[in-house]
């Protein structure tokens, strides 16, 4: 078996006497795209947060690339290959769309706390903050303070932070939450453009993208992942159509 | 299609336009800092130059913190200050031959002892932003102000340490003993720092320290700790604050308890504000404005730190980007274009707004003048008032009254159809300049 690029064993979080996530146990493989789904309340952001280091998990074991990275600052995580968006759009907001992204691609390409290099005449930062800026298709409005873009132009600048450092592993959780039904066909698009050859993990209530952008789904109900597997696997597994997919009857007889 | 070698005549033009408005303003800059002394050659003058150059200095170096990093310190005055008592300790031992350091190279001994307490304070400081990080800056204001009274050795107690700043023989006749010499130390210092400063803003760490302003959060996500981008930003903030507190020392050549207060870290505090934090020179004409009003005010009347209060107050309420903020909010070309058209209400904006300050001027003074119980005739701008006639502050108040009636009116009126004046500061956070 190869090792798997994110290895969740028996992760729980208490948060005072409520427990949000009871032991979660989940290997996603290196180069996979990994959707999670769950009801409202399953836990899902907060195993989001657990994974990255926002919040510490109570017990269990997170593993990426095979190491440890339980007790992490989410700096420390990121610096070992693992990088985030937010659900709630979590950008830079006084400054540019181009300084928000130069400012992501920096510690990734080794300039950590430079005071003594000119940031304007960095190739490789302008280079990357360029294809990153083509990617999101946010070229026209590079000098826009971040904070007066549209809500949709806020996502895809959300996503574009999150990969543009090119970490190997990128979770995102929701990226088409609040968008019309083209915003999304647009986000699934790139988002599957930007991970080519990375491994995804990503949050979604929208079934239409999970089975357009997932290879493998698990499903989160009551802080506990009760199955894995294939879409179709999913799709058909007794449990999940009881406790989860049962909402989602239509789409499934659509798909 | 045109002939090759054309092209090459054009392309050291189109060079120089790229970096001639750039280089501009540094120019202008170091114009002013040149011919200043020139224009305001009296000795009182000199000395007030001095004071802003050294103030600049202190502002650019707090806004670092405050603008660059939004961390709003209440101690900015104790890393100027301990650089000043290093200075005046180095100048002492220089003075009496123990140590040979040159006078011109003392503020580099200032910043250096500035960022010493920088990497020690700062540790602290910067673990926090937010209200957490004004408080633990307020508080190891207090703490250093009370080292400074317990400790007489070092801090010289009440009477401070005092010094005199000719030491060793003159070079290329400088001996830093008349006015100008020390004006124009302080002069390019001042103007290396403020490069340096600027450079700075330009740098990884210098954009970074705006990211962690806008959302620390999101900055750990992208591989920064949030506490070290301020960590490293503190402690050079604190080099240049030392550089400036040794101007200041060998200005004085005294260096006493004052120096470190909270009272002078207000003083950086409200200068900087009123000068605006969001543009890289507001901090300049907030020194420059600062200093030159307390000095000048605090001759003519007693009240000279009333006038500071309100300015401040109202500077905080209606302009609070400052005013650079308010410079650049008024050369836009939409409301330039405004001025131009409505001239008469601009004008008519002018002078009751002159009015309403002539009148709140006369009614603090004729108060003050009241309270201090000795003559009742007070004499201003030429006018005199008796502060015994009930009928004096009914006239005044009236004058206040219908002055600022007018002013809202012609306000409104000269805004009417525009959308309300907006500051766009730093882009994003959009403020109104007036109601």
């Amino acid at each position: 078996m190869s090792e798997c690029a994110l290895d969740l064993r028996d992760v729980r979080k208490r948060f005072g006497s409520a427990e949000i996530i009871r032991g979660a146990n989940l290997q996603v493989e290196k180069g996979e795209r990994c959707a999670i789904i769950g009801p409202n309340g399953a836990g899902k952001s907060t195993l989001f947060n657990l994974i990255t280091g926002r919040f510490p998990a109570s017990s269990g074991e997170i593993l990426l690339n095979g190491s440890s990275i339980m007790g992490l600052k989410p700096f420390e995580i990121y610096r070992r290959g693992l990088s985030r968006g937010f659900q709630i759009t979590n950008i830079f907001h006084r400054l540019s769309v181009y300084e928000n992204l130069r400012c992501s691609v920096l510690w990734s390409l080794g300039y950590r706390y430079s005071f003594w290099q000119k940031l304007s005449s960095l190739p490789d930062v302008k280079e990357r903050a360029d294809e990153v800026l083509d990617l999101i298709g946010l070229r026209d409005r590079q000098n826009t303070p971040a904070g007066l873009l549209t809500y949709a132009e806020q996502r895809a600048l959300e996503i574009g932070i999150a990969i543009a450092g090119d970490a190997a592993v990128i979770l995102l959780d929701e990226p088409t939450a609040g968008m019309s039904r083209s915003e999304t066909d647009a986000a699934i698009e790139m988002i599957r453009r930007i991970t080519q050859g990375k491994t995804l993990l990503v949050v979604e209530h929208d079934m239409s993208v999970v089975f357009a952008l997932a290879e493998k789904i698990a499903v989160l109900v009551f802080g506990e992942i009760i199955a894995s597997g294939s879409p179709n696997d999913i799709r058909n597994n007794p449990r999940v159509r009881e406790a989860y997919l049962g909402e989602y009857s239509a789409v499934d007889r659509t798909e | 299609m045109k002939p090759e070698p054309a092209q090459r005549p054009d392309a050291i033009p189109a060079r120089l336009r790229t970096i001639l408005p750039r280089a501009l303003p540094w120019a202008v800059f170091a114009l002013g800092l040149i011919v200043a002394p020139l224009i305001f050659s009296g000795g009182a003058s000199l000395s007030i130059l001095s004071q802003i150059g050294t103030m600049m200095l202190l502002g650019l170096s707090f806004n670092m913190l405050l603008g660059q990093g939004g961390m709003l310190s209440f101690g900015h005055a104790v890393y100027s200050g301990l650089g000043a008592y290093f200075a005046a300790h180095a100048i002492r031992l220089a003075g009496a031959g123990t140590i040979s350091i040159p006078i011109s190279l003392v503020p580099i001994l200032g910043g250096l002892a500035g960022m010493l307490f920088g990497v020690l304070f700062g540790y602290v400081t910067t673990k926090k932003s937010g209200t957490t990080f004004a408080m633990i800056t307020l508080g190891i204001s207090e703490l250093v102000s009370a080292c400074a009274l317990m400790m007489p050795e070092f801090f010289g107690g009440e009477g401070g340490v005092s010094f005199n700043r000719v030491v060793g023989r003159p070079l290329y006749g400088i001996s830093f003993g008349p006015q100008i010499q020390v004006y124009y130390l302080i002069a390019v210092w001042l103007f290396i720092c403020t490069l340096a400063i600027y450079a700075f803003s330009l740098t990884p760490l210098g954009r970074m320290i705006n990211a962690v302003r806008d959302n620390p959060e999101r900055a750990e996500f992208i591989g920064y700790d949030p506490q070290h981008v301020r960590y490293l930003t503190f402690i050079l903030s604190s080099f240049f604050a030392g550089v400036a507190g040794a101007l200041g020392a060998i200005n004085f050549e005294i260096v006493s308890a004052e120096n470190v207060s909270t009272g002078r870290s207000g003083a950086i505090l409200l200068f900087t504000f009123i000068g605006g934090v969001d543009y890289f020179f507001g901090p300049l004409i907030g020194a420059a404005l600062g200093v030159f009003f307390t000095e000048l005010l605090s001759n003519y009347t007693p009240a000279w730190q009333l006038y500071l209060g309100i300015f401040f107050v109202l500077m905080v309420l209606y302009a609070p980007g400052g005013l650079s903020g308010l410079l650049v909010e008024a050369v836009r070309p939409k409301v330039l274009r405004r001025s131009i058209l409505r001239w008469p209400l601009l004008l008519a904006i002018c002078v009751s707004g002159l009015l309403v300050v002539f009148g709140a001027i006369l009614a603090i003074e004729m108060l003050f003048q009241r309270s201090l119980g000795s003559d009742s005739e007070l004499k201003l701008f030429g006018i005199s008032v008796d502060t015994s006639l009930r009928m004096s502050y009914v006239v005044v108040g009236l004058l206040v009254f219908v002055s600022g009636i007018s002013l809202r009116w012609a306000w409104v009126a000269f805004w009417d159809g525009a959308d309300k004046p907006q500051t766009e500061i730093a882009g994003v956070t959009i403020r109104r300049t007036g109601t």
